[in-house]
């Protein structure tokens, strides 16, 4: 592979060629926090699958899109206090005598870790993929769970 | 570049600006696909998560197919949000098919949140050796 090197590049200072870059981040970052309030966060750099992470009293729910992928094709481990998830993709390629006018969706290996902000029950986590929308239910430790304390009158 | 095994990478799904304003509020996904044509047939597959088989419609008017796919959110009302990297939407995409496909014979299925359309071609467009006869 040939590293090429900016010698010609433009200005005087010693800037890093992505400066505009971090500067546009920072817009959207701050564009999409008013939007969406703040949960919103682009999806890192190429980290497959995209996930939504919501919570109520009891538990954590993780879901993720993997259209196509079977729940038998899904390898989910509970670490501590996150989950791992990975599996493959397989995308079906309609045999050597065919032509492509669209090709837009990928295969591939995917793996994901997540992490939760308070300590799981591991022993429950419960784990559903139906439709392509792989959902992980994972309770939340006892101590983790608010409680509610009673406020005595003297 | 090499041909390695690449891991996978994550895409946003792509928004569309939706012509006619929709009764149910949310945004629209136009579905990924990939759509490939063998002697009979032309295939194509579009995913489409979250969508089962009666949220599905297929349209088919005036040789413009019109592929719409409805999804619930699926969190309940009490649950919030930590961590949101995708939002949930119905799917709408549009094509339009050459005059080589054989309406009446499309087949439908979706399965595992991916869609499957069989579109056979018209006995006529199919490749044919024709016989020359030698003058």
């Amino acid at each position: 592979m040939i590293i090429r090197r900016l010698y010609d590049w433009p200005t005087s200072e010693f800037r890093s060629p992505f400066d505009e870059l971090d500067r546009m981040r920072r817009q959207m970052d701050r564009l999409a926090d008013t939007l969406w309030g703040g949960a919103y966060r682009e999806p890192a750099a190429g980290i497959f699958p995209i996930v939504n992470v919501t919570e109520d009293h009891d538990n954590y729910y993780i879901r993720a899109e993997l259209p196509g992928v079977k729940a038998g094709e899904l390898d989910i481990s509970v670490t501590g206090n996150g989950v791992s998830m990975s599996g493959e993709r397989k995308i079906e390629s309609g045999g050597k005598d065919v032509v492509y006018h669209r090709r837009e969706r990928e295969g591939g290996k995917f793996s994901r870790m997540v992490s939760l902000p308070k300590p799981i029950d591991s022993s429950k986590v419960d784990a559903h993929c139906a439709d392509g929308i792989l959902k992980v239910i994972l309770p939340k430790a006892e101590s983790a769970k608010p409680k509610q304390i009673q406020v005595k009158t003297s | 570049m090499t041909d390695e095994q690449k891991a996978l990478q994550a895409r946003e799904k792509k928004e569309m600006a939706v012509p006619a304003e929709q009764m149910r509020p949310g945004p629209t996904f136009m579905p990924a696909v990939d759509i490939f044509e063998s002697e009979r047939e032309i295939t194509l597959l579009a995913d489409m998560p979250g969508v089962k088989a009666k949220d599905l419609s297929i349209d088919l008017r005036e040789s413009v197919l019109t592929v719409e796919g409805h999804v619930e959110p699926p969190e309940s009302a009490n649950e919030i949000d930590l961590l949101r990297e995708y939002r949930t939407g119905n799917y709408l995409r549009q094509f339009t098919l050459s005059e080589m496909i054989d309406q009446s014979k499309i087949e439908a299925e979706i399965k595992d949140g991916v869609l499957r359309l069989k579109l056979p071609k018209v006995e006529e467009a199919k490749p044919r050796k024709i016989a020359v006869k030698a003058g």
